[in-house]
C-alpha cells in the first residue's frame, strides 16, 4: 500500500461564494478541526494549551447535557454505518445499572488509515471524548480497542493514559485493548465479545451491545474519531460543529484517498464535499481515471463521471448505490481492471470469515472464483451469471453484515462496468489484469491469523 | 399475533431437517443451509415450524411468537 502521507484540510472553494447567510446562522469555521493539533508535539500539556482543559469537570453536576449537545450538533458515528451519535447515547445511558464506553481505534479497513493518525497525533483528543461519553453515560469502565500488533501506537496509547492518570482527569480509567488484527474483529458485537474473554468474532443479535455488552451492561461502541469530535462539542457547542458540513450532514470528517492520486493521504473535509474536490485535493489524478470505490470494501464502485459530483455524506452516496463507510476513497486508473481488482479484494474477504455461518464459510470463496475466472479466464459463456446467481445465496444470510459488504461490492462491480464484465466473458482477460494491484491489501506476513 | 421464524446463521450447521419438516417456508441452498421463504409464517404452520424448531441437532432455528406489534 502506499505509504501515508498526513493529510491537510481541504476547503472546498464553495465556502468562499455562500449565498447570503441569516444572521443566526453559525458561522463558518475553518479546518482542520480535529488534525489542528496533528503538525505538532501530542503530550497532554500542548494538548489542553491548543483546545482548553477537559470541560465539564466543574460544572458537571449534568454530564448527561451532553447527549443534548451531541444530537442538537448532529454528529454521526464515524466509523461506517454513520447512525446518530447522541440518540445511540441515550438508548445506552437509559439502561440499567452503570454502562461500559468502549472507542473502537481497530482499524479493519485496509484503505483506512485515518483512525491511526487520529490516535498517533491527537490521542488526548480521543481520550478527552472517551471520558466525557463516560460521565454522560454513566459508565464505570472505559476501553480503548486497536490491533495488538500495533506495538508501537499501543506504547504511545500507554504513555498518554498514564500521563492523563498523573493529571486525575479520567474518573473511569481508559484501558487500552489489543485485538486481533483481522478484518471483522472490530466489528461492535466482536470487540465485545473479546472483552467478555470470548474470540474476537461477531455473535449473533439480540442482544445488541448497547443493550447488553461487555461485562453484561449497556455498551456504548463509538467509533474513534467519533469520540474526538464529541470532545470538541463539549468545548465549543453545537453551533460552532454545524459551523462545516451541511445542514442535513454537518461538521467535518476524515478521509483517506488513495490510488492514482498524487498525494495519497489521510484528510479532514467538510462533510457535503463533492467527490471530485476531494479527488482534486489529494493532489488531483495521477493518470485518467474510470472509477473510484467510496467507502471501503463494504462500499461500492462509481464511474469516475457520475462520482464526481456525488456529496461525501451518507445520504447521497446511498442513493448512488454506494455508501459512504469510513471515508475511504481510492481512484482506479483507466488502465487497471475492476473485475481483477475486486476479485482480489473478495478473495481477502473470504479469508478474512470468521468461519461462523455456512453461508459466508462457502459463500464468499465460490463468489471469490467465480470472480476470478470472470477475470483471468473468462471466454466462456455463463461466467456473469455464475457470479450473479452466487449473491442472493450469501446475502443476509449471516449473523454480521460481512458477506453483505462482499456482495455489496459484486453488485456495484456490474452496475459500474457491465461492458467490462461481458467483454471478459465473451473474449477472456483483458489488458489490465497485468497491472500491478492497485487496491490496498495486507500482506500475508502483516496479516495476523489468529481470533483470541 | 404473528409467529416470526429465524435461523441463528452462527449455531447453524446445514443439517437440514428443517427443511424436511417445513417444506412449505425453507428450502435449502446449494450447501444444505435453509433458506426461508419469509419471516413470518401463518399460524396453521405454528405447531410445525415449532416441530421443526424442536428437531434442529443445534438448536438453530427459532420460533418466535410476537404481537404484531413492530418492535
Amino acid at each position: 500500500m502506499t505509504a501515508i502521507q498526513m493529510g491537510t484540510a481541504i476547503v472546498p472553494a464553495a465556502t468562499a461564494t455562500m449565498a447570503v447567510r441569516s444572521p443566526r446562522a453559525p458561522q463558518r469555521t475553518r479546518l482542520p478541526r480535529l488534525l489542528a493539533g496533528a503538525g505538532g508535539p501530542c503530550e497532554l500539556r500542548e494538548h489542553e494549551r491548543r483546545y482548553g482543559p477537559l470541560p465539564g469537570r466543574a460544572g458537571g453536576r449534568r454530564p448527561e447535557r451532553l447527549i443534548d449537545v451531541a444530537e442538537a450538533a448532529g454528529l454521526t458515528g464515524r466509523g461506517g454505518a454513520g447512525f446518530p451519535a447522541g440518540r445511540k447515547m441515550r438508548s445506552v445511558a437509559a439502561g440499567p445499572g452503570r454502562k461500559v464506553v468502549l472507542a473502537n481505534g481497530a482499524e479493519g479497513e485496509p484503505g483506512s488509515r485515518k483512525d491511526w493518525l487520529l490516535l498517533t497525533k491527537v490521542p488526548h483528543l480521543v481520550l478527552d471524548g472517551i471520558t466525557l461519553a463516560a460521565q454522560a453515560v454513566g459508565a464505570d469502565e472505559a476501553y480503548l480497542c486497536v490491533h495488538g500488533n500495533e506495538h508501537v501506537l499501543l506504547d504511545r496509547l500507554g504513555d498518554a493514559v498514564e500521563e492523563r492518570r498523573v493529571a486525575g482527569l479520567d474518573p473511569v480509567p481508559v484501558q487500552l485493548a489489543g485485538l486481533p488484527g483481522r478484518y471483522v474483529a472490530s466489528e461492535q458485537s466482536s470487540i465485545v465479545h473479546y472483552l467478555n474473554e470470548g474470540p474476537a468474532k461477531p455473535t449473533f443479535s439480540p442482544p445488541r451491545p448497547h443493550e447488553r455488552g461487555v461485562h453484561g451492561k449497556p455498551t456504548l461502541v463509538h467509533n474513534v474519531e467519533t469520540l474526538a469530535h464529541l470532545a470538541l462539542i463539549a468545548r465549543y457547542g453545537d453551533r460552532w460543529f454545524r459551523g462545516a458540513g451541511l445542514p442535513s450532514a454537518p461538521g467535518s470528517m476524515l478521509t483517506t484517498v488513495s490510488g492514482a492520486v498524487r498525494r495519497p493521504g489521510v484528510y479532514e473535509i467538510e462533510m457535503g464535499t463533492p467527490i471530485g474536490q476531494v479527488v482534486m485535493g489529494a493532489g488531483g489524478t495521477a493518470e485518467p481515471l474510470q472509477a473510484l470505490l467510496v467507502g471501503g470494501y463494504f462500499g461500492a464502485w462509481l464511474p469516475a463521471e457520475q462520482a464526481w459530483q456525488v456529496p461525501m455524506t451518507h445520504m447521497t452516496l446511498k442513493a448512488a448505490g454506494g455508501a459512504l463507510g469510513a471515508g475511504i476513497v481510492i481512484a482506479l486508473p483507466a488502465m487497471s481492471c475492476p473485475i481483477a481488482e475486486t476479485a482480489r479484494v473478495v478473495r481477502y474477504l473470504a479469508e478474512e470469515s470468521a468461519g461462523q455461518c455456512g453461508p459466508c464459510v462457502l459463500g464468499l470463496p465460490a463468489l471469490a472464483d467465480a470472480l476470478g475466472h470472470l477475470a483471468y479466464s473468462g471466454g466462456r459463456d455463463g461466467a456473469v451469471d455464475d457470479v450473479a446467481a452466487l449473491i442472493p445465496l450469501i446475502e443476509g444470510r449471516g449473523a454480521c453484515r460481512h458477506p453483505d459488504g462482499a456482495t455489496q461490492l459484486v453488485r456495484s462491480l456490474f452496475r459500474a462496468f457491465p461492458a467490462d464484465a461481458h467483454r471478459h466473458q465473451l473474449f477472456g482477460a483483458c489488458e489490465g489484469v497485468r497491472r500491478p494491484p492497485l487496491l490496498p491489501l495486507p500482506g500475508d506476513e502483516e496479516r495476523d491469523w489468529d481470533w483470541g | 399475533m404473528t409467529v416470526g421464524l429465524r435461523v441463528n446463521p452462527i449455531a447453524c450447521a446445514g443439517h437440514g431437517m428443517c427443511a424436511e419438516l417445513l417444506p412449505e417456508v425453507i428450502e435449502l441452498d446449494r450447501w444444505g443451509y435453509p433458506i426461508l421463504a419469509s419471516a413470518t409464517i401463518p399460524r396453521a404452520l405454528a405447531e410445525h415450524a415449532r416441530r421443526a424448531a424442536q428437531a434442529c441437532p443445534t438448536l438453530a432455528l427459532l420460533v418466535e411468537e410476537t404481537t404484531g406489534k413492530h418492535r
